[in-house]
């Protein structure tokens, strides 16, 4: 009987299933309540406990201070835009290099006459499928001059290794050295993506370029990149948005610190050390502070990704 | 004369030289830090002093049967497995709930619910680390795997139901009418013909949270101390100190560790590069 009137309802909607929106909800709750109490709220929250001080319990409403001890405190603005100006410089070589490198692969890796594509590929995207802590320590490992000096010196490259302390111990080059071992490893998401996006353009229109003389340079050029902005700006903002949030890398190859002298610390470090275990020697962590650090991150990231996606994103 | 030479020159401007050299070179760089990480967790402790890049000269599977013999490293693993399985098992399940329901329900609710989960792709749940600090106190769930299911639950969710309300709102609804037809409730609908047909989706959708779940450091990093809890990423960072001068163990740690997601790639590699870029293409 109740399945039967149930379903005499449904029809009496527009199309048999859709209608009933009541019905629905208990679908969509047990989905809605993970996402809202372990997602949504904490991140929202986190910006209202930007304008507290202490720790639960002994929580106080402290306004904008600690947004202004943030950017403005000698100490802690110190560090804090220490480590902004680190994560830009971090953010570029992903932007600039794994991207070139992701574009020229695909580029590569769709010519239909050229064989072994499929290994390639393969290859390419095993650093992906890693713990950036396990490659971080790896790199570490092969970076010590200790090891890999002798090495090194048997086929003539030692001259890369210009300090006793190495790549990572020096501080005018530990920064690039952890920023290229994250485009090493991540370089393979690009790839794919780009080359999703070359597949799908228009055979066609390729052909016609190439019918009215068009070079190959000028086929990739003035066709296939105008034709793939949005995949483009799409990966722009996957690589703003992991490079704020990067945090393993630092920690595997050097210390939470961002060693040396913090030429190394990003934002995920900072935020880990003031938010999460408190900053050397009192080891108190400082919720305001680190929720001021995150909120200001979000805000940017905000204003980061939104006229992208409009810009690139807009035209479909 | 003249075709047959012009054939010639295409034939060896197929075979794309400089690009292969560049893909070799590449290809190289790429698994050269691999290579070095397996060949060296079959060396014996020493070796690795006197021939840190090359072939054992020596074969041994001594770190493996070391590795095995403490159950730690069993505690390790299960810990991890049970993170992945679990917080994956209700991604799909309550996931494809509200993608079927979010693909159905037309109207101005269910597309701001929708739009509220998607959102949610472009934010990284970091940000929201301090509040669930306290939250997992509140629960008590810190220092047990039970904190690290529901934030890894929630992280899934947004591209779990971008990517299923999406593949279920391109069915074709006449299979759906044949069910009502039958009678069929909208629960039977959806176990019966709704998820046989969304495998390939959740096939994606699982792959896209498998790695990051199983690579992740953060959360354990932060809520879990408590020895019998950890998880294998999280015990790693504890090796440099425990055995700072047996390398080839260290290696045999980090191999081990590596080992499941890589062979899990080769064998579906399709799959993989579908999952791990997907969310950004769509479909």
């Amino acid at each position: 009987m109740m399945a039967k009137s149930k379903t005499a309802q449904a029809f009496q909607g527009s199309k048999s299933i859709k209608p009933g929106g009541v019905y629905w909800v208990r679908y969509i709750l047990p989905a809605l309540a993970f996402y809202v109490v372990f997602m949504a709220y904490p991140m929202l929250d986190s910006v209202r406990l930007s304008l507290y001080e202490g720790t639960a319990g002994v929580r106080q409403y402290v306004g904008f201070a600690n947004y202004v001890r943030l950017f403005t405190d000698e100490v802690v603005s110190k560090r804090f835009w220490n480590a902004f100006g680190n994560n830009w410089i971090f953010f570029a070589y992903h932007m600039i290099l794994q991207n070139a490198l992701g574009i020229t692969f695909a580029a590569i890796l769709t010519n239909r006459t050229m064989k072994g594509r499929q290994f390639y590929q393969t290859l390419i995207f095993i650093p992906c499928t890693v713990a950036v802590l396990v490659t971080g320590y790896l790199f570490k490992m092969m970076m010590n001059p200790l090891w890999s000096k002798a090495p090194l010196a048997k086929i003539g490259l030692d001259f890369m290794i210009h300090s006793p302390q190495g790549w990572l111990g020096d501080p005018g080059t530990a920064l690039s050295a952890v920023s290229l071992v994250s485009v090493w490893q991540w370089v393979g998401i690009p790839t794919m993506m780009f080359v999703a996006a070359f597949q799908g353009i228009d055979d066609d229109l390729i052909e016609a370029a190439s019918i009215e003389g068009a070079t190959p340079w000028q086929q990739f050029t003035r066709i296939r990149i105008p034709l793939i902005v949005p995949v483009i700006g799409m990966v722009a903002i996957m690589t703003f948005v992991s490079n704020f949030n990067a945090f393993d890398v630092v920690f595997a190859m050097e210390t939470l610190d961002g060693a040396p002298n913090y030429s190394t610390d990003l934002i995920g470090t900072l935020f880990y050390r003031y938010g999460v275990a408190g900053q050397h020697p009192v080891g108190i962590p400082e919720p305001g502070v680190g929720s001021a650090i995150s909120t200001s991150i979000f805000c940017m990231l905000l204003c980061g990704v939104i006229p992208v996606l409009v810009k690139t994103q807009g035209k479909e | 004369m003249a075709k047959e030479k012009k054939t010639r020159s295409l034939k060896i401007m197929n075979m794309h030289i400089p690009y292969h050299i560049i893909m070799i070179l590449w290809s190289f760089i790429a698994m050269f830090p691999m290579w070095f990480l397996f060949v060296n967790t079959f060396k014996v402790k020493k070796e690795i002093y006197t021939n840190f890049f090359g072939l054992p000269s020596k074969w041994t599977l001594q770190n493996y049967q070391s590795l095995m013999a403490s159950s730690d490293f069993f505690v390790y693993f299960r810990n991890s497995f049970l993170v992945v399985v679990i917080s994956l098992f209700m991604i799909l399940f309550v996931g494809s709930l509200a993608a079927f329901a979010l693909a159905h329900w037309r109207s101005k609710t269910s597309r701001v619910i929708y739009f509220f989960f998607v959102i949610g792709m472009m934010l990284p749940i970091k940000i929201a680390t301090i509040r669930l600090i306290q939250i997992m106190k509140t629960l008590g769930t810190l220092n047990s795997l039970f904190s690290l299911y529901p934030v890894y639950i929630a992280m899934g969710l947004p591209t779990a139901v971008f990517i299923l309300t999406e593949f279920i709102h391109g069915l074709p609804g006449e299979l759906y009418e044949a069910g009502y037809m039958d009678g069929a409730g909208r629960f039977r609908i959806y176990y019966q013909i709704v998820i046989p047909l969304i495998r390939p989706a959740l096939a994606t959708v699982a792959i896209y949270n498998l790695v990051p779940i199983w690579n992740d450091l953060w959360f354990p990093l932060i809520f879990i101390t408590k020895e019998s809890q950890k998880t294998v990423l999280l015990a790693v960072t504890r090796l440099q100190g425990q055995y700072s001068t047996d390398w080839p163990k260290v290696l045999t740690i980090l191999a081990m560790s590596a080992l499941p997601v890589i062979t899990l790639y080769l064998l579906m590699s399709k799959q993989f590069v579908k999952g791990l870029t997907a969310g950004a293409v769509k479909g």
